[in-house]
């Protein structure tokens, strides 16, 4: 129970049904999954049932928090119980992204070269140890994605978002509103065009270069891990709009504004894990 | 049970909780750790009692050679969701459910960091369990890989193998934010005073449990969305034709199901370093060498993983590595296993039932140790994996060690939960049957492995046929002897003598200055912290 007249205690939230609902939501989105991808009749419908309720959790579970949050229920100790959840959960993104990032180095440090070694010459006899590759057995020739055109730009736009979000912040601190509002409006813009760019890629991928989740390891990696990373940024880009909206509604004080770090936070990983991808996906 | 329990007392004790819903939206909608940790305690229990069924039904099968009662495809399903359950449904959710109750006690805090996310961590486990039981009855049945749910045949796998994987990301979703929250728990709100080297050694325990699923648990999600990916959308992540590997799946499951080992083992020492000091009536002997030997376990879980992978293939270098690096936990378990002996070592002792558990660990747990350094060896391994000799060496890591602390942990704070003492005599009863059952059911098996009988094979060659016998009757009488847990937890909370703030003399800790049963709202005001209460 809550009780808001000792200001001190540690802030415990009344009962709430938003936990259960966001269970639904994701019976819901495994079950709709399961059924769409064996192409059993009306798992769409379940598959966006499922969204629909997860959408009205997120609505009501965040909107109660953020009510929460402005009424001042949340002491300095409650603060930084946030802060720690936070930078756990992006360790635990990391440690995901950890999963497909390894996927990658093995197969390019092992299980390609393994192929093509003398051990495997009498079952995939010819196959070259280089990278790109799509492996033995996939034909279809394919275009690699080069790093010097629309990722090097991407790059760039990540770069300065990460230096737009940190001016916004400097001018929510200085209590410059109109330095944030516009610092937030431009770190938006730029994740939306760079998730705009990516899309661009990915239709010039398939269209052009022939290069596909099905085109062996480099598609499988190429995909999942640019994949994952652009539905973070779009995750990113959300929760900045959310933000955004607060800042514009007059939420937010110079003190206590943990919400925008920890969306900052986020924002500054998913920088870091494409500064990655640049790197050992598009680059090398 | 519990919900008349409270109802009962709520007009005595200082409970706020009538304002709140009631009736099964008192459940439904709980942000109170104990509550919660109630839920998680019967969700356990009663998943408990589901692997169980399967696991008989694989033993009935193994009653004697040759095919008697399941196909083979149905034998695979009972035996990987046995697992499956076991691990992610039973045990699992009884030590994060052991840590919602106790843990906020311990160190004197009002409840957990996050109430209500708290919440939704438990109420995730229904939709997965429903996932993975009801996969039995969809077309091509359950997943039937095994829990390692190794490609190429989880790949081939009908429906049943997506409706695992999704289980699997939605567990993994709530242990991530359990963990999240107990790690916050611990190391923001803990009573004022109370340093970590001052914290109960459970805590600890948790603590460094919490890293490990918050490290490991991401790895297991992107291992099984490889999977997915693999079966429907056409990469080739683990398909040689497209230039992966199976093995890589191998190496990124393990590199989550190593650390999953010490998950499940960590928690229980904790339980047993609480208990086995309260009935020496000593402080646990070097608290700060338990420590270091929790951080170092669950540091090093994470550089052993191909330990479980020696026929693969792999390096004779990267072999003899893993080896050294697996032999080398054996030196931090052997320091804990040490210390426990020497708490007891001139302390008063008495056998009440949690201490029989706690010392049915010890020596069990030791067993299931040293037969797990026999399978470190490389030379040894590749004649003893995929045996009966792994499924001896695992159960008696598994049940005798996490089973039997956990039941420990039951008897030992079951007074504090319910109000009331259980019967001594019952619980010695359960004790001693399953002492007796599980050695009945599971010593052979190291027989049979050493003989070559192989696991996840329904039939077996005459010559296994004795110690079969032997194990199929020692896993009945366990099996059965189980139900005895039921009644006498329904009998404490039915009555029973009732139960003083400190039940156990020699017990030290904060959740023994609150009263028996312990209130709905504890700590609100951060207690004093007196150092007697002290674990160091």
């Amino acid at each position: 129970m809550s009780h808001p007249a000792a200001a001190n205690r540690y802030f415990v939230p009344a009962p709430s049904h938003w936990p259960l609902v966001g269970s639904l939501a994701l019976l819901l989105l495994a079950s709709g999954a399961v059924l769409t991808m064996n192409s059993i009749a009306n798992g769409g419908f379940v598959l966006m049932g499922g969204f629909a309720v997860l959408a009205v959790m997120l609505f009501g579970w965040f909107g109660r928090v953020i009510g929460e949050a402005e009424s001042g229920s949340y002491n300095l100790q409650v603060d930084r119980s946030f802060r720690w959840a936070m930078a756990w959960f992006i360790f635990s993104e990391v440690m995901f992204f950890a999963a497909f990032f390894g996927a990658l180095f093995y197969v390019r440090v092992l299980s390609v070269p393994d192929l093509a070694s003398a051990d495997q010459a009498l079952l995939w006899d010819g196959f070259k140890n280089q990278w790109p590759s799509a492996g033995p057995a996939v034909k279809d020739p394919f275009t690699p994605m080069h790093a010097w055109g629309i990722p090097a730009i991407n790059t760039l736009l990540l770069l300065s978002s990460g230096v737009t979000v940190t001016w916004a912040h400097w001018g929510l601190i200085a209590n410059k509103r109109q330095q944030l509002i516009i610092g937030l409006a431009l770190t938006i813009l730029l994740g939306l065009v760079f998730i705009s760019l990516q899309a661009y890629e990915y239709g010039e991928a398939y269209s052009h270069l022939n290069l596909k989740m099905t085109t062996g390891v480099y598609g499988s990696t190429f995909y999942m891990l640019t994949g994952f990373h652009g539905f973070h940024v779009t995750l990113g880009a959300t929760m900045l709009i959310v933000i955004l909206l607060r800042t514009v509604k007059g939420h937010f004080t110079a003190e206590r504004h943990f919400a925008f770090e920890a969306v900052a936070w986020y924002w500054h990983f998913v920088d870091v894990v494409w500064l990655g991808l640049f790197v050992v996906v598009y680059w090398l | 049970m519990q919900a008349t329990q409270h109802a009962g007392h709520a007009g005595h004790d200082d409970d706020s909780h009538s304002h709140g819903p009631t009736g099964l939206m008192r459940w439904i909608t709980t942000t109170n750790h104990k509550d919660i940790g109630t839920m998680y305690l019967w969700f356990s229990f009663v998943m408990f009692l589901v692997g169980g069924a399967m696991s008989l039904v694989i033993r009935a099968e193994l009653l004697s050679p040759g095919l008697q009662y399941v196909s083979p495809e149905f034998y695979n399903q009972m035996l990987t969701l046995h697992a499956l359950i076991m691990v992610f449904g039973a045990i699992m959710p009884a030590f994060v459910g052991f840590a919602n109750w106790m843990i906020p006690l311990m160190i004197g805090a009002p409840d957990m960091a996050f109430a209500r996310m708290n919440n939704w961590s438990f109420w995730l486990l229904p939709p997965a369990a429903i996932l993975l039981t009801s996969s039995i009855f969809v077309p091509g049945g359950a997943a039937g890989t095994g829990w390692t749910l190794y490609p190429p045949l989880s790949i081939q796998m009908g429906m049943g193998m997506d409706m695992a994987i999704f289980a699997v990301h939605i567990l993994g979703m709530s242990s991530i934010m359990g963990s999240i929250n107990i790690i916050t728990t611990i190391l923001n709100m803990r009573a004022p005073g109370m340093t970590l080297m001052k914290m109960p050694m459970f805590c600890w325990t948790w603590l460094v449990t919490a890293f490990l699923l918050i490290a490991s648990m991401p790895i297991l999600a992107g291992a099984v969305t490889m999977l997915l990916t693999d079966r429907h959308f056409g990469t080739s992540f683990f398909n040689a034709a497209g230039g992966g590997d199976p093995v890589l799946f191998q190496h990124i499951f393990w590199f989550f199901g190593h650390p999953e080992v010490y998950i499940i083992a960590l928690p229980a020492f904790g339980v047993v370093s609480h208990v086995i000091p309260a009935f020496s009536r000593k402080h646990l002997f070097g608290y700060t060498s338990m420590v270091y030997a929790i951080a170092a376990i669950g540091l090093i879980s994470f550089f052993v993983w191909a330990h479980h992978m020696y026929v693969t293939g792999i390096p004779l270098t990267g072999q003899l590595y893993f080896m050294y690096a697996t032999m080398l936990i054996a030196i931090p378990t052997g320091v804990k296993v040490f210390n426990w002996v020497t708490t007891m070592w001139r302390g008063s002792l008495s056998f009440e039932t949690p201490m029989l558990f706690a010392l049915g660990f010890l020596v069990l747990f030791t067993i299931g140790g040293l037969t797990g350094l026999v399978l470190a060896m490389t030379a040894v391994d590749i004649q003893l994996q995929d045996t009966y000799y792994v499924v001896a060496h695992f159960h008696y890591v598994m049940v005798a060690g996490a089973l039997f602390s956990a039941y420990a942990g039951l008897y030992f704070w079951l007074p504090k939960w319910t109000g009331h003492m259980y019967n001594e005599g019952l619980g010695k009863l359960h004790f001693w049957l399953s002492m007796i059952f599980f050695n009945i059911a599971f010593f052979p098996q190291h027989f049979l492995g050493l003989a070559g009988m192989p696991r996840r094979i329904p039939d077996y060659a005459q010559q296994f046929a004795d110690f079969n016998q032997i194990s199929t009757i020692g896993s009945f009488g366990f099996g059965i002897s189980q139900l005895l847990v039921l009644v006498v937890v329904f009998k404490a909370i039915k009555g029973g003598a009732k139960a003083e703030a400190r039940p156990w003399d020699g017990a030290r800790g904060l959740e023994w200055t609150v009263p028996s049963p312990a209130p709905h709202h504890t700590f609100e005001d951060p207690p004093a912290f007196d150092p007697a209460e002290a674990h160091a």
